[in-house]
C-alpha cells in the first residue's frame, strides 16, 4: 500500500515508454530515492507535468499526477501549491517544455518564489516531437529539421533563473544518480522556487551530446565552494564548454509567494476551506 | 416620472466621481436607476459621457433623450445637444462659447473655493436643486462618500451649486431599500458567494473589475488573486488550483478568452471543473476595446479543440450575474466541466439598482467523494459510470489513494492509453455528461403576452432594452411577447418551441452581424425567423432602438 506508515513506496505502476539508455530512467531513480529518504507519504506529493518524454514522468511513478498541455507545467503546480501548502509540488519537464514554450511562465515563476521544485530535463534536443532543435541545442548543431545548424543562440537557463532572482539554482547530471538525488532532496526541502537543469543524453535524437559528452565534462563543485556568493554563482552558470560544474551553484533564502499571503502562511490550506455564502453577505453593504 | 441626466467630458475631468455622487444621492431619495457608461480607451482626453436615468418606477436600459445635458467641454455640447427634450436643459461654465444653454460660474466658484476638483461637486448641487431633490439626503450622502477626503471643500462647492440653482421639480423621496451595482461587481460577488478560493487573470478591459474587487476583498475573505502573466497561464493555473480541491475560476475579453482556448480543452479532457467568464467587446483582435458586442456567442460555445461537454450561460442583468455565478459553480463540480460565463462590456459596466441579493438561498455543492468511499483499490479518476460522472478526489486530502489527472487520451486511472477501445469508451464517458446537463439547462424568461403575434428572442445583456420594448409596445397594443436567453449551450428549445406556434413573426434581436442566435435557432429548431434586428456599432441596444427598427420591419410587413 502507499503511504501512511508504511514508507515502502510501490512505485513502478506502468511501462515507460521511454528508450532504453534514456537518461530519464535515472532522473526517475533519482527522484524516487530522494522522495524515500525524506520519507514524504506519495499521497502528499503531486507531481506537475507538460509534453514531451520527460513530461510523461507522472505515468511511470506513483504519485499524485498532472500530466497538462506543452509548456504549462509550471501554472497549474502554482495554483495546486497556493490552494494546498501541505502538498509537496514538484514539476518535471523537458528543455523545449520549459524553455521554448513555457519561457514565459518560468520567468514569471522565477518572480513568484512559489515553494516547488522543478526539475527540468535538459537534453538540448526535442525527443518526442524526434529531433528538432530545442532552446538550449547548441549553435549550429545541425538536426532533423535544422539541416543548416542552428541558427539561434541556445538558451543559458541557470544564468536565466539566477538573473531573474531564483533562491535555489542547481545543476544536475543523470550519470549520477547519487548526486542527482541529494540535488533533488535539497531542491524540494528547499522553501521556495528551486530550479534544477538536469543534463541527460538524448540517446537517439542528440549525437552531440552524448553520455560519454556530459560523462567527460561534468565535475562536482568543491565543498567549499560558496553557494551564497551571487556573483561567483553567475560565473558559474556561464560556465559551459570542456568543463560544466554540478551542484548546487546558488542558494539563499528568500520570501516565498504564499509567505505574502498571511491567510495562506497562517492558516490551513485553502483546499480544506469551509465554504459558506452568508459570509459574504456584508459585501453588500457598500452597494446601498 | 422618468428622466435622464447626462454628464460630459474628457477623460481625467472627474466625470466617474460626479456620477458616483449623483447617484448615490438619487438612489438614497428611494429612485431606480440606470446609468449607462461610454467610455473611450483613453486615459486623458477624448469624449467620455454618463447618463443618469432615474424614476420611481422600474427601469432596465437607457434612454435616447434626454433632460438635462451637464457638459464640461464643447464637445459633450455638440454632441448630444440634438438628444435634449424640449423643456430640458443643458449646463455649463460662463466661459463657454455656445448659444441657447444655461451658462453658470462653475470655474469661478471652484476658484473662489480654492480647488478647480470641486467643478463637479458644484453641478451636482445645481442638479439637486433643478429636481427638486431632498436638500438633507444630498448633504449626508456627501458626507458619507467623502467621509475621508475633503468633506467640508466638498460641502461647500455643494451648497455653492445649490444656491445658484432653480427648482424645476420637487421631488417626493421615497424608500431606499434596493442596492446599485454593476454587472462586474454581481459577477465577482456571486463567485465570492460560491466560495471562490482562488482567482487569477491578465487585466483586459471589460473584465477587469472582476478582479479587482475580488482584489480588494481577498484578504478579509480568503482568496487568492494571481495577476497571471498571460491568459494561457491564468486558465491553467486556475486548474491546478481546481485539482488541488478549491473553486477556482479566471476571466477575460475576446482576445484574452482567445488565449484560453487550449486550457478549456484542457479542462475537458482532465474533466476539471471551472468557471471562467468572457466580457464581450467587439472584435475582431483589439477592436473597440472599451465597447459592447454579442459576438463571441459562437466563439465560446465552440472554443475548444477536440470535442466534449461544456455549459455557456449568457448573463442577461446584475441579478442574473450574481445567482448564475453561483449555479455556474455547483454545476461546473456535479459535472467535473468548464462552465462559461458570457456577459459583455456593457453588462459589465452599467449600474442599476436591484433588490438585495440573497445569500440566503445560495447553496454551494462541490460533489467531492471521500477517500473511504472508493472501493477499487487503486483509485480510478475517470472510472466508467451510468452518468458518466466519476467519483472526485482531491489529492492530498486523503491518506493514501493517489490522484493522477491527464491531458492524453487515458484510461480510468489517468494513465495515458492509446487503444481504440478506451478512446471510444472514454468519448462516450464524457460525452455522456452532456446528454444529462440538458435537464438542467434552464428555459429562456419569458415576457410578455401568453399568446403573442410578435414573438421577439434575445439573449445576455439585452434583457433590459427588450423587457422595456415589450412592456411599451403592450401597453398600446398587448401583442408582444419575448423570450430572453441566459443558458445557450446546451440550448433550451422547450419555450422556444412552444411559443414560435403561437406567434406570427419571430423577430430575433442581438448585437452582431451574422445573426449567431439565429444561427441557433436554426440549427436546434425548424423555426423560421422572420427578421434579425442586429446592431454592431459597439453601442448597446436600448428600447428606442429596437421599437424603432420593430416598427419599420412591422409597417412594411402590414402594406
Amino acid at each position: 500500500m502507499f503511504g501512511g506508515e508504511n514508507m515502502n513506496c510501490e512505485y513502478e505502476l506502468y511501462k515507460p515508454s521511454w528508450c532504453p539508455g534514456c537518461g530519464n530512467y535515472m532522473i526517475r531513480d533519482a527522484l524516487k530515492k530522494a522522495l524515500e529518504d525524506l520519507e514524504i507519504s506519495p499521497s502528499k506529493v503531486v507531481l506537475v507535468s507538460g509534453i514531451g518524454q520527460a513530461a510523461k514522468m507522472p505515468h511511470y511513478i506513483g504519485l499524485n499526477g498532472f500530466n497538462g498541455l506543452h509548456g504549462r507545467a509550471l501554472p497549474p503546480a502554482i495554483g495546486i501549491k497556493m490552494s494546498n501548502k501541505d502538498l509537496t509540488v514538484i514539476v518535471e519537464s523537458g528543455d523545449g517544455d520549459t524553455y521554448g514554450e513555457g519561457g514565459n511562465h518560468f520567468i514569471h515563476t522565477i518572480r513568484r518564489n512559489v515553494d516547488i521544485a522543478h526539475f527540468v530535463h535538459n537534453n538540448q534536443i526535442y525527443g518526442l516531437t524526434k529531433g528538432q532543435g530545442s532552446p538550449t541545442t547548441a549553435l549550429g548543431q545541425k538536426t532533423t529539421l535544422q539541416f543548416d545548424g542552428v541558427k539561434l543562440n541556445s538558451l543559458n537557463p541557470l544564468a536565466l533563473s539566477l538573473t531573474m532572482g531564483a533562491g535555489f539554482v542547481a545543476r544536475g547530471f543523470s550519470g549520477d544518480v547519487e548526486h542527482l538525488s541529494n540535488l533533488m532532496k535539497e531542491a524540494i526541502l528547499y522553501r521556495g522556487y528551486a530550479h534544477v537543469d538536469i543534463l541527460q543524453p538524448c540517446v537517439v535524437w542528440n549525437k552531440v551530446n552524448t553520455f560519454k559528452w556530459y560523462k567527460d565534462r561534468v565535475y562536482t563543485l568543491d565543498e567549499d565552494y560558496d553557494y551564497t556568493d551571487f556573483e561567483n554563482a553567475y560565473k558559474k552558470s556561464l560556465e559551459f564548454g570542456d568543463r560544466i560544474p554540478i551542484g548546487i551553484l546558488y542558494k539563499v533564502e528568500k520570501e516565498t509567494y504564499d509567505q505574502k499571503f498571511p491567510f495562506v502562511e497562517n492558516g490551513k490550506p485553502l483546499a480544506k476551506a469551509e465554504l459558506n455564502p452568508i459570509k459574504a453577505q456584508k459585501l453588500l453593504e457598500e452597494f446601498y | 416620472m422618468d428622466y435622464s441626466i447626462l454628464i460630459g467630458g474628457a477623460a481625467g475631468q472627474g466625470i466617474e466621481t460626479v456620477v458616483e455622487l449623483l447617484e448615490k444621492i438619487i438612489k438614497r431619495a428611494g429612485f431606480n436607476i440606470f446609468t449607462y457608461k461610454d467610455y473611450m480607451s483613453m486615459v486623458r482626453g477624448g469624449h467620455n459621457f454618463m447618463q443618469i436615468r432615474f424614476s420611481e418606477n422600474e427601469i432596465f436600459t437607457y434612454c435616447n433623450e434626454i433632460d438635462f445635458i451637464f457638459a464640461m467641454t464643447d464637445e459633450t455640447i455638440a454632441r448630444h445637444r440634438h438628444r435634449v427634450k424640449s423643456g430640458g436643459i443643458i449646463i455649463c461654465d460662463e466661459n463657454f462659447e455656445d448659444k441657447d444653454v444655461v451658462k453658470l460660474p462653475f470655474v469661478k466658484l471652484a476658484k473662489e473655493l480654492g480647488n478647480n476638483k470641486v467643478l463637479g461637486t458644484i453641478g451636482v448641487g445645481f442638479i439637486t436643486k433643478y429636481f427638486g431633490i431632498e436638500y438633507d439626503i444630498a448633504i449626508n450622502t456627501i458626507e458619507t462618500v467623502f467621509k475621508d477626503r475633503n468633506v467640508e471643500l466638498n460641502l461647500a462647492a455643494f451648497k455653492a451649486g445649490y444656491e445658484i440653482g432653480e427648482s424645476r421639480f420637487k421631488l417626493e423621496s421615497l424608500e431606499d431599500h434596493k442596492i446599485l451595482i454593476n454587472g462586474n461587481q454581481a459577477l465577482a460577488l456571486g463567485a465570492i458567494a460560491a466560495g471562490v478560493k482562488f482567482y487569477c487573470g491578465y487585466p483586459m478591459t471589460p473584465s477587469t473589475s472582476v478582479m479587482s474587487y475580488i482584489s480588494k476583498h481577498a484578504n478579509e475573505m480568503n482568496i487568492v488573486v494571481d495577476q497571471v502573466e498571460d491568459e494561457v497561464a491564468a486558465l491553467n493555473m486556475a486548474l491546478g488550483a481546481s485539482f488541488a480541491g478549491v473553486r477556482a475560476m479566471t476571466g477575460s475579453s475576446g482576445g484574452g478568452f482567445a488565449l484560453m482556448v487550449e486550457a478549456l480543452s484542457l479542462a475537458g479532457i482532465m474533466e476539471m471543473p471551472i468557471v471562467l467568464f468572457n466580457a464581450q467587446r467587439p472584435g475582431p483582435a483589439t477592436g473597440l476595446s472599451t465597447r459592447s458586442e454579442q459576438a463571441d456567442l459562437r466563439f465560446v460555445i465552440h472554443a475548444g479543440h477536440g470535442e466534449f461537454p461544456k455549459m455557456v450561460i449568457a448573463l442577461r442583468n446584475p441579478e442574473d450575474a450574481f445567482y448564475q455565478t453561483t449555479r455556474a459553480f455547483n454545476l461546473a463540480d456535479k459535472y467535473q466541466i468548464p462552465v462559461i460565463l458570457l456577459t459583455d462590456e456593457y453588462l459589465a459596466d452599467y449600474e442599476m439598482t436591484v433588490n438585495p441579493f440573497d445569500f440566503s438561498k445560495i447553496s454551494i455543492d462541490r460533489y467531492i467523494s471521500d477517500e473511504n468511499e472508493i472501493e477499487d483499490g487503486r483509485y480510478k479518476r475517470y472510472k466508467y459510470t451510468d452518468s458518466g460522472i466519476s467519483p472526485r478526489l482531491v489529492p492530498g486530502i486523503g491518506k493514501e489513494k493517489l490522484v493522477l489527472v491527464d491531458s492524453h487520451e487515458h484510461n480510468e486511472y489517468g494513465n495515458i492509453d492509446e487503444s481504440i477501445e478506451t478512446r471510444v469508451n472514454m468519448m462516450k464517458k464524457r460525452m455522456k455528461k452532456l446528454e444529462s446537463l440538458k435537464d438542467e439547462i434552464e428555459e429562456p424568461e419569458y415576457i410578455g403576452c401568453e399568446n403573442p403575434e410578435y414573438l421577439l428572442v434575445g439573449f445576455g445583456s439585452t434583457y433590459g432594452a427588450i423587457k422595456e420594448s415589450v412592456s411599451r409596445l403592450n401597453s398600446q397594443d398587448d401583442k408582444f411577447g419575448a423570450l430572453i436567453f441566459g443558458d445557450v449551450y446546451p440550448f433550451p428549445m422547450g419555450k422556444l418551441n412552444s411559443y414560435a406556434k403561437k406567434a406570427k413573426k419571430i423577430i430575433v434581436i442581438e448585437q452582431n452581424y451574422l445573426s449567431q442566435l439565429k444561427s441557433l435557432i436554426d440549427e436546434y429548431t425548424d423555426i423560421k425567423v422572420d427578421k434579425s434586428i442586429l446592431k454592431y456599432d459597439g453601442r448597446a441596444i436600448n428600447s428606442d432602438d429596437i421599437i424603432q427598427e420593430l416598427n419599420k420591419f412591422l409597417s412594411n410587413y402590414t402594406i
